[in-house]
């Protein structure tokens, strides 16, 4: 089943005079439980790209369906309902509340959806426990490593029990070693049967991806299905 | 319903937690809400007291009197006109109350003003009132110690003093007032009786509290030559509604007294406490309009810093509006996330103002009659959490208005 259908849609932005076409005609279907990296040289419109597949912008022309729902012409606050329950972020610069701790900032999702307290306080220590952050639910952002930062991130965007997560070069702010823990993670939360969207510029991180879709100039370039790389798990996976 | 509650009670605690890792802009905001609700309400409760103390002091006087006088206190005649009247004399007195059916009591007054002393203590420019025994029953006195002086004392001219509590307070410290024998302008009085507090120092000379009460005949034999002043007749209606009979008798009366033909105008005035309070209302009115605008205005500048706080707390949040956007905050819960926080910044300044107007208020009661009306702290409250909205909706609606893609990549 087709989690994402993309049929044609193309993003115009108005530049002053100029118009500047980010995406200029991308179609693609993305099943559940997929793992795709997109990739592509900046500028070619794979940022817009994954902003519209987590919703928080909408295509000039064409059509987006969502778990076969249309979302292409919804409004603000349905679009906000969508990410809110359907998506979860992961962002290169982990955009992390700074004065929040861990457990507020992984919560903070559930509040939008209208959780009551206690049941969210539960969901949100039990995310941070899943990603090894037991320990640390108090702590604020500054108080964490950039890896524990990206964790936190990553137990947010999971709370939810979204259908997508939607990661934006996870590993950019991290150092490799640090970098390769939270693929690893990723390649968990997939096996445990997630459907997970990478977008990135490199190609050892999309390598964790079992498929490769490639940008230009905001044109899918080509679309493939890659051998997954073979990444030997360490003993105490599960809390790296 | 429901979903509205949770999102308050939710945007709540998002608005405490947000102000409290703000704490010191926090309270240089709440100060300028807290300087204008302090003063606003200052100013309330002064006015209040001022009219209250305003009324009980005229109610003092008794509302249902009338004053036959040369003089109109409240008229736009001419001066010399009025001044060029036939005094009232002592035999004007005796006709109008032989005549006159419908007052319960009617008293002939006149004042001067004199020095009082015991000993070394002495009260300068002091109203002296002279009558007869049936003044008091045109006031509505209360006696602290002793009573009012009799027909006897009065008929006879007997140097005996009725005197006011504040004089009482000047002279005898140690309230020890009764049957002491002072010193008014240089003779000798017996006191037989001291009134209890009137009311209130508005009326300054004009308080019973003030003021000094001698038989009239003492007072022509010490003080005025009797065919030299003029006296104003006190008139008691027998009760508040029966006050405009009572005038237009007292009309009649005065007229026949005074031998006046039916084209001749009035030679006399009939004064009333309503006057007064007509008087006052306006004067008062002004300074409250007045009053309440500067404070207000003062209000408004603290309103108008948090309009600047807020919008710039919306510029500086705007990564923070990006995140909560992106995770599924809707336009809705930002713009209740901000309008929470600048309410809460007001109504927290407003309640800290509200008790340093109550303290500051008890502070000047000391010196200075104010009274706090619960009617004003429910609107200080009200005025306060009606300015943060109003100041916050802007701000709060810019932020609301955001978009999701563009202030995720503000730094």
């Amino acid at each position: 089943m087709n989690i994402i259908n993309i049929e044609h849609i193309a993003k115009i932005y108005d530049v002053g005079l100029e118009k500047v076409h980010a995406l200029r005609d991308v179609s693609l279907r993305i099943d559940k439980n997929e793992y795709v990296a997109i990739m592509g040289p900046s500028g070619s419109g794979k940022s817009t790209l994954m902003n519209m597949l987590g919703c928080l912008d909408t295509p000039t022309s064409g059509k987006y369906e969502f778990n076969a729902v249309n979302v292409s012409d919804m409004d603000d606050n349905d679009l906000a309902r969508i990410r809110n329950k359907e998506i979860g972020f992961v962002f290169q610069t982990f955009n992390l509340l700074p004065r929040s701790d861990a457990l507020h900032n992984v919560e903070l999702p559930l509040i939008y959806a209208g959780m009551p307290y206690s049941e969210r306080r539960e969901r949100a220590s039990k995310a941070l426990t899943d990603v090894g952050l037991a320990d640390r639910m108090h702590h604020k952002p500054n108080e964490l490593s950039g890896g524990q930062r990206q964790r936190v991130a990553v137990a947010r965007a999971l709370v939810t029990n979204p259908s997508i997560i939607l990661a934006d070069e996870p590993t950019g702010n991290l150092d490799s070693k640090t970098g390769e823990e939270i693929m690893l993670l990723f390649n968990e939360i997939q096996e445990k049967g997630n459907t997970i969207i990478l977008v990135t510029h490199e190609e050892y991180i999309a390598e964790h991806a079992a498929r490769i879709i490639r940008l230009k100039d905001g044109l899918v370039e080509k679309d493939e299905v890659v051998a997954k790389r073979f990444i030997p798990k360490p003993k105490e996976a599960g809390v790296i | 319903m429901r979903y509205i509650l949770f999102e308050l009670k939710e945007g709540l605690l998002i608005a405490f937690r947000a102000l409290r890792t703000n704490k010191v802009r926090t309270s240089l905001t709440m100060l300028g809400i807290f300087i204008g609700i302090t003063v606003v309400v200052l100013m309330s409760t002064a006015i209040k007291g001022i009219d209250n103390s305003f009324q009980q002091g005229i109610s003092a006087l008794g509302s249902d009197v009338l004053y036959i006088d040369k003089w109109a206190w409240f008229s736009n005649e001419d001066w010399w006109k009025l001044r060029n009247r036939r005094s009232i004399d002592m035999a004007d007195y005796e006709q109008f109350k032989e005549l006159a059916k419908l007052p319960i009591a009617v008293a002939p007054v006149i004042n001067s003003q004199q020095v009082v002393k015991i000993n070394d203590r002495r009260v300068e420019g002091v109203f002296l009132n002279g009558s007869t025994a049936d003044y008091v029953k045109t006031t509505n006195f209360t006696f602290e110690n002793g009573r009012f002086y009799n027909d006897v004392e009065s008929n006879a001219s007997r140097q005996v003093a009725v005197i006011g509590s504040e004089i009482s307070k000047k002279l005898f410290p140690r309230g020890d007032a009764l049957d002491k024998v002072i010193k008014i302008g240089g003779s000798n009085f017996k006191i037989v009786g001291v009134l209890a507090e009137q009311g209130s120092f508005i009326l300054g000379p004009w308080n019973p509290d003030n003021q000094v009460f001698i038989p009239i005949g003492t007072i022509f034999k010490n003080f005025i030559a009797e065919h030299r002043g003029t006296v104003t007749l006190n008139v008691r209606a027998p009760n508040p509604s029966m006050v405009e009979e009572t005038k237009a008798e007292a009309e009649g009366v005065m007229r026949k007294v005074r031998g006046l033909k039916y084209d001749e105008e009035n030679d006399f005035s009939i004064n009333q406490q309503e006057g007064l309070m007509a008087n006052y209302n306006s004067v008062v009115g002004v300074i409250q309009i007045a009053g309440l605008f500067i404070t207000g205005l003062s209000l408004f500048v603290g309103a108008i810093g948090i309009m600047n706080i807020m919008f710039v707390s919306v510029r500086e949040r705007t990564k923070e509006i990006g995140i909560r956007k992106a995770i599924g905050a809707r336009r809705r819960t930002i713009l209740v996330q901000f309008l929470l926080e600048s309410s809460a910044i007001c109504l927290l300044g407003g309640i800290a103002g509200l008790i340093a107007a109550i303290l500051g208020s008890m502070m000047l009661n000391q010196y200075f009659p104010t009274s706090i009306q619960p009617s004003a702290a429910v609107i200080a409250i009200g005025v306060s959490a009606i300015t943060g909205i109003l100041s916050g909706f802007a701000p709060a609606y810019t932020a609301s208005k955001l978009d999701p893609v563009d202030s995720l990549r503000y730094e």
